[in-house]
């Protein structure tokens, strides 16, 4: 098991490096400068260069990537061109709006998939089964920012339960800051949980064809029982690659419907970032992002171990 | 447990249903961009002036909503040695938020910062004609000009001259102290900024007790918040398509006004084939204003015959020298042996005035035989390609600053328009502090740049806001980019 999570360790460390060069290089040959793009049009040339020295952007390039994997590795991600902010605050604000947010989504959908892709699996070619899997064709096939859209109309203009998107802010009360994540949450939700429990659904469907669940129907287990306490945790690998895929787009993918609801969350901090040439908070942003992609994947792997031992063995 | 919360929501309720007898003493504003900072003297971002111009920030003049400079922090304010020195009388009893007093030396603190070799003011070039500032004594400063000047007034007036204390300019861009009517109370980043009403303010206090900025850039999103009622105004409403549906609601009001903003088909004059003032001529003749500002802006745009903008009591109209006359334009393209037609290049900025603008313009010029070949461009790119590389030959861009007709003095300016004629009067301009004179001088510029076609003048961009019926007292016009709430308040 130990040498298991080393190996898994060393490819993350590997990952992080090399995503550090691409993400580095990729974001400095885009051209605009963030000094120009702040004085605007008036400024003066001697203007903007002393705004380029106060920036540290005269440095050589090597020596600007030396000074933020440094930084970074002491926790210090600089700080932001156009806030004048540290990044680190910055990132950690909208953190506690998109990891709220995609936990929000997230448990919404695997509440909405995991009853319904068990009870179409265990009703096969019934009339429930059909019933779910046409509302999951639904739930993929209708964009998310439309839906969300709906959402709004309905909520937000006609009843005016919840306000069209903003986001109050913690200090404002949990569930000040709840509700106006509760729109968003839904409207990314919904087409996460209909993936979902298709997948739930087919990888239950496989595992019911297997010997070992005849053996345990033959024991005497009624198919309910069998069902959840043999078929369930076997059904759960493909189940929990999806989930932490979906964990990964919930995080840095809500841009759209951060747009839709304007929070201020991680997308569209990269979003602004990037059009306003705050290279080093688009760096450091994307890196985090990284690192959590990196790290989801990592604890999934960790959970396949737990849920299947011949992973631990092998390794 | 349940009851903690419980107690404040009905406290809550009560003071809702309370208020609702009494007008509305706050107030949410919508606008499209989060200002990056708040600090208006290092760095160019219309959305900095828009929360903290005349709210929390002032300057030693001030612009009206009708674009007239009126005194601020100076009270009044003596013309000495011939238009060379300015000696202001400042106002008394002036504090700034935290407590500290105002003076003379604050005065010239920020004048000197804004001018500092190390200085990042934007509109460094306000201050290029100023030579010293002098405290004569804690209520009175004297500014010396390197020559007579009679923009200086104006110049102070602009966002990027407003007074700082020098022990809180370092951290004006978090934490702004000024010493308007509204003090700075909080930023929610990504979301909204807070404003209170200050207490101690020397002037007219606001009527408003709390004035909240909220930030979607979305347009669609901006809609349903107004819908929702999440906001009350939306002074700079992105969204032109919906100004009839708002219109047509009785708790809203649309309301027209006019900006700074010259928007024109810039024109690379200093490279073929526009170096030719018969295709630049050509060029006007084939742009149909009409139908760009029904086309792009849905109506709302006022067209313009050069760079001036039209409620100026300067302006002159030469809309006519420069009509739709396809004919003409096919005339001067074969004059000018372009009558097997011209392929150039249309540089495109983000906003929907110049994307939906360009495509309509494209269209006209094929009309013509000339095929603008579009190219969109992020607005970091545009200032690196178009305004510092001068790589295009026609961009469309809106010129927000107010009374910026003098950047076509500057043969290094991204048009690369050079006529000797426009330099000497522009200088004499500068040198003159008799206003008729002054007027005069402006008008023969605009005569000159729409005889010389420099550029094609398209229509002057309109403001066009949304507010709840209920709200007066919002600019109507925008002479600078501001949100001026020193005036507003809800009707009973």
């Amino acid at each position: 098991m130990l040498r298991y999570v080393y190996r898994r360790l060393a490819s993350l460390l590997v990952t992080l490096f090399v995503a550090s060069l691409v993400v580095f290089v990729v974001i400095e040959v885009v051209p605009g400068d963030p000094a120009s793009y702040m004085l605007g049009m008036n400024a003066q040339p001697d203007t903007v260069a002393a705004l380029r020295s106060e920036l540290g952007l005269d440095q050589s390039k090597p020596a600007r990537y030396f000074h933020w994997v440094t930084g970074m590795l002491q926790g210090d991600f600089g700080q932001s061109y156009t806030y004048r902010t540290p990044v680190a605050d910055m990132v950690s604000d909208r953190l506690w709006i998109s990891l709220p947010l995609a936990l929000f989504a997230l448990l919404l959908s695997i509440v909405i998939a995991f009853p319904a892709g068990i009870w179409a699996a265990s009703r096969r070619g019934g009339l429930a089964d059909t019933t779910v899997m046409g509302f999951t064709q639904l739930g993929i096939a209708i964009p998310n920012f439309w839906f969300a859209m709906l959402l709004v109309l309905f909520f937000a203009i006609k009843m005016r339960w919840f306000s069209a998107g903003g986001f109050a802010g913690w200090d404002e009360g949990f569930f000040a800051a709840l509700k106006s994540l509760t729109l968003p949450a839904v409207a990314l939700a919904l087409p996460q949980a209909a993936i979902l429990t298709r997948v739930m659904r087919s990888s239950l469907l496989d595992v019911l064809g297997e010997d070992f669940m005849r053996t345990a129907r033959a024991k005497g287990l009624s198919q309910r029982q069998a069902l959840l306490r043999h078929a369930l945790r076997n059904a759960l690998i493909p189940v929990l690659t999806i989930i932490g895929l979906q964990f990964s787009f919930l995080i840095a993918g809500a841009i759209i419907i951060e747009n839709v609801f304007f929070l201020p969350g991680l997308g569209r901090l990269i979003f602004q970032s990037i059009a306003q040439r705050d290279l080093i908070v688009v760096e450091s942003v994307v890196m985090l992002l990284v690192f959590a992609v990196v790290m989801v994947t990592f604890l999934v792997d960790l959970a396949y171990a737990w849920v299947d031992p011949r992973l631990r063995h092998r390794a | 447990m349940k009851q903690q919360y419980w107690v404040p929501a009905l406290m809550l309720m009560a003071g809702m249903a309370g208020s609702a007898f009494a007008a509305k003493t706050d107030i949410t504003i919508g606008m499209q961009l989060e200002p990056p900072n708040l600090d208006p003297t290092g760095g160019a971002a219309g959305a900095i002036d828009e929360v903290v111009y005349a709210n929390i920030f002032e300057g030693l003049t001030r612009f009206g909503s009708d674009g007239s400079v009126k005194p601020a922090l100076a009270a009044s304010w003596t013309i000495e040695n011939e238009g060379a020195r300015y000696v202001f009388a400042l106002q008394s009893g002036v504090t700034f938020h935290d407590g500290a007093v105002f003076s003379a030396e604050d005065v010239k603190f920020s004048i000197d910062r804004a001018m500092a070799e190390e200085s990042t003011n934007a509109q460094k070039a306000l201050f290029a004609n100023i030579d010293s500032v002098e405290v004569i004594d804690a209520s009175t400063v004297a500014v010396n000009l390197k020559q007579a000047d009679g923009s200086l007034l104006f110049n102070l007036a602009w966002g990027d001259a407003i007074v700082l204390d020098s022990a809180t300019a370092e951290n004006a861009a978090t934490l702004p102290v000024g010493t308007g009517p509204f003090a700075f109370d909080k930023w929610v980043q990504g979301d909204r900024i807070e404003i209170v009403k200050n207490d101690a303010y020397w002037g007219t206090p606001a009527k408003l007790d709390k004035a909240t900025f909220k930030f979607i850039s979305e347009p669609t999103a901006a809609y349903a918040a107004i819908l929702a009622g999440d906001l009350d105004a939306f002074p700079n409403y992105p969204a032109p398509e919906n100004l009839a549906q708002l219109d047509a609601d009785p708790r809203y009001s649309v309301v027209l006004g006019s900006t700074e903003g010259e928007t024109i088909l810039s024109t690379n004059n200093a490279v073929a084939p526009f170096d030719d003032v018969r295709v630049r001529k050509a060029l006007a003749h084939a742009i149909n204003r009409g139908e760009i500002i029904d086309g792009a802006m849905f109506g709302y745009g006022t067209p313009i015959g050069t760079h001036f903008a039209p409620h100026n009591p300067a302006y002159v109209d030469l809309t006519a020298q420069s009509n739709y006359d396809p004919e003409m334009a096919k005339a001067l393209l074969k004059e000018a042996g372009h009558e097997d037609g011209l392929t150039v290049s249309l540089k495109l900025p983000p906003p929907a005035y110049a994307r939906r603008g360009g495509e309509i313009i494209a269209a006209q010029l094929r009309d013509v035989g000339i095929t603008a070949e579009i190219e969109n461009l992020e607005w970091a790119q545009w200032l690196e390609q178009v305004f510092r590389g001068k790589d295009f030959n026609l961009t469309i861009v809106s010129h927000t600053e107010p009374m910026d007709i003098s950047v076509y003095a500057n043969p290094e300016y991204y048009f690369q328009y050079d006529n000797a004629d426009i330099q000497e009067l522009m200088e004499a301009f500068g040198a003159e502090t008799d206003q008729e004179k002054r007027t005069a001088m402006l008008q023969q510029a605009q005569q000159i740049i729409s005889d010389d076609y420099v550029n094609g003048y398209l229509f002057q961009l309109a403001k066009t806001g949304v507010a709840n019926s209920k709200i007066q007292g919002l600019w109507e016009n925008s002479p600078t980019q501001a949100n001026d709430l020193t005036a507003v308040y809800w009707e009973d």
